[in-house]
């Protein structure tokens, strides 16, 4: 114990060693991710989002979505029943930032792309208690009043295929066209109803 | 006599009690909103998921991360026998400070967010923030570095590692590409940010929220109980152990999820392991008062400092034993861990935070004592009670909750749809948000002590020590 007074004498040497103990762990847990395919390559059939959908990824986000809803299924008997495969890295690679969550204060949404229609999304998302008498969930009426900010969903696709999502220069030219007279609610819905729909369907 | 600088320990003291009961006023309002969803009356800014990180935020970084820093400062005065390194790079701090914290209350309502839990704020308060950050090392690091005394205090050295980490932790986690002013997306995408995100979330609270408040622990328990730490071998042990440790256990926020197994069991087996040291700081914590037991009877601020204490015992034994994977299995994605988070954060964080500055206020104002301790054992019970039935409510419905979510008959199918499981856990919805109220109520009565002691004011009803001993040499 003697030694360490070594230490406790400099705070040079000892900021110098608390750096070193606490920065090893990242590059062990997070290094050789980059270099398993199953968790950086997408799987099968993936697309990063449209136009639409990216904005709605947005609108998610902005809203805190995340607070209440996962968006990974896990591998027990329960979830697959409930809510469908359980989840694949794979299928998250476009997600900047990942929506996984930590709280089911509603239900996982990881594959609740096609469940409900798009008329149950819109009126459950203005006044969720409508369709479901007991749930807690907040009405987001403003979504349906707001339009889209185009502007910002066509430097959002630029910024990604920049950080290496496969857009086309195409999809990034036709963007704006395709969100004309969108609203927010629009834009949400067409996320929902894209969330996990890359898997084949006999595995959703 | 040392000139120090307790003006701005003054303002971060002020921050620390004025921010609390903020955070904790929003903590109360999206409880309330849980149980009665009412409550998000359809406007946007006071709805639930917009106001939620508001809270995490509010409560984590302007209540405890003004307590740190103010605390830090002091102590670093104290324990080094010198003035501040600059007193306007300090006076920068603060302002600098609560920029980001006035930033983050005016963004996260308004829907302005990077939706990484306790990582929400947008980029250009991550920038503001690191500069903050840079700028607060140079002042603590400065003011250890011209110390007169030769050993640094062990209360520096939890501060010092909980800046150093901080500093490395925000900037990893936070590193985006901007679209425009507000929104950014990360450079890393799926399962790699969910692991860099929970490296970062999980070392919040080892960081910020543990060995900050272990520094605050070494240094405000030991001047109330008037006694050494207890033992100086045990804090060494633990403090390499506790830092160390610490980094790895992060991927037990993602257990059984798509990042790869390995990760997981990683995290899993440093988290098991990280039940050692961190009861290593609880044992050398309560033990400062062997040989002044008789003080729990007497004095409400240690017996606030002894239960926050045991509070964190009991956290840092059951996050271990969440972080097994088969009780993760359960207890995950349930309000078993909002639960959890709050015997943390209420019972060790807050109480710690709120005990250390009952001991500073009347230190930096030049008063004898608070001006009434009969508030302060009032403030103990109130908080306590509230803790209790916060956690106790959310133990009961996590643990409902992932039953009933598991719950298969014998033909093999689901027994309960999710909205039956909220169904069930309205009643405990409502007795955790009267346990925040309590909670709230008890950091408004410290608020009002505080203003009192401040003031000057003489309690009529209360006679401290100190008069009646100036009494007696008197007479």
């Amino acid at each position: 114990m003697s030694k360490h007074e070594i230490i406790e004498k400099n705070i040079g040497l000892m900021g110098l060693l608390v750096t070193i103990v606490v920065s090893i762990s990242i590059f062990i847990e997070v290094g050789p991710l980059y270099s398993q395919v199953s968790v950086i390559e997408p799987i099968e059939g993936l697309e990063p989002r449209n136009a639409l959908e990216l904005s709605g990824q947005n609108i998610y986000v902005s809203e805190g979505c995340y607070g209440c809803h996962s968006q990974q299924i896990r591998p027990f008997v329960d979830e697959t029943l409930r809510y469908g495969h359980y989840s694949m890295a794979g299928e998250s690679v476009y997600d900047r930032p990942f929506q996984w969550g930590s709280k089911r204060t509603g239900p996982d949404l990881a594959r609740v792309g096609g469940r409900y229609s798009n008329e149950w999304h819109e009126i459950h998302l203005l006044d969720p208690r409508t369709v479901v008498p007991t749930s807690n969930m907040p009405g987001y009426p403003w979504l349906a009043e707001t339009p889209i900010d185009i502007e910002e969903t066509v430097a959002s696709m630029k910024v990604l295929k920049m950080l290496g999502h496969p857009y086309t220069d195409e999809q990034i030219a036709n963007a704006a066209a395709s969100l004309t007279d969108k609203t927010q609610l629009d834009a949400l819905v067409a996320y929902l109803q894209d969330l996990g729909t890359a898997m084949p369907k006999n595995y959703q | 006599m040392i000139d120090f600088n307790d003006k701005v320990i003054k303002q971060f003291t002020i921050a620390t009690i004025f921010w609390g009961i903020v955070g904790m006023l929003v903590g109360v309002v999206i409880a309330a909103q849980l149980a009665w969803p009412a409550f998000n009356f359809d406007i946007p800014w006071l709805t639930y998921s917009r106001l939620r990180p508001l809270h995490t935020n509010a409560v984590i970084f302007a209540f405890g991360g003004n307590a740190l820093i103010g605390t830090s400062l002091y102590v670093a005065q104290r324990t080094c026998q010198v003035k501040l390194f600059s007193n306007s790079l300090a006076s920068v701090v603060f302002w600098g400070y609560q920029l980001v914290i006035v930033g983050a209350v005016l963004t996260l309502p308004f829907g302005f967010t990077q939706s990484k839990e306790y990582a929400e704020l947008i980029w250009p308060l991550d920038v503001l923030l690191a500069v903050v950050w840079v700028l607060y090392a140079v002042v603590y690091f400065g003011t250890i570095a011209k110390r007169t005394v030769k050993h640094i205090y062990v209360a520096n050295w939890f501060y010092a590692a909980f800046i150093i980490t901080i500093a490395l932790l925000h900037i990893v986690n936070n590193l985006a590409v901007p679209v425009n002013w507000h929104l950014s997306y990360p450079i890393y995408s799926g399962a790699v940010d969910a692991l860099v995100q929970w490296w970062y979330g999980h070392n919040a609270v080892g960081f910020f929220l543990t060995a900050g408040f272990l520094g605050m622990m070494y240094y405000f328990v030991p001047k109330q109980a008037g006694r050494p730490v207890y033992s100086y071998r045990l804090s060494i042990v633990h403090f390499w152990a506790l830092i160390s440790t610490y980094m790895w256990a992060g991927p037990h926020h993602l257990h059984y999820t798509s990042l790869p197994d390995w990760v997981q069991s990683l995290g899993m087996v440093f988290s098991l392991i990280l039940l050692a040291p961190s009861w290593g700081g609880m044992i050398n914590g309560m033990m400062t008062l062997s040989g002044a037991w008789d003080k729990l009877r007497s004095d409400p601020i240690i017996k606030m400092m002894i239960v926050a204490l045991s509070f964190y015992g009991m956290s840092t034994f059951e996050g271990p034993m969440m972080s097994i994977k088969t009780v993760n299995a359960l207890s995950h994605y349930t309000d078993w861990g909002i639960g959890h988070v709050h015997s943390g954060a209420l019972g060790w964080v807050a109480l710690m935070t709120m005990a250390s500055m009952y001991t500073l206020v009347p230190r930096l104002w030049g008063r004898d004592g608070m001006y009434s301790t009969q508030l302060i054992n009032v403030h103990f019970w109130i908080s306590t009670l509230g803790i209790v039935l916060y956690i106790a409510s959310m133990w009961i419905a996590g643990v409902m909750q992932g039953l009933m979510w598991r719950e298969v008959d014998a033909n093999g199918s689901l027994v309960y749809s999710h909205v039956e499981s909220i169904e069930a856990t309205y009643p405990y919805y409502v007795i955790r948000m009267i346990g925040g109220l309590l909670f709230l109520s008890g950091a408004v009565i410290q608020a009002y002590n505080t203003w009192k002691t401040i003031k000057g004011a003489k309690n009529p009803k209360e006679t401290t020590i100190s008069d009646s001993q100036a009494v007696g040499e008197s007479a």
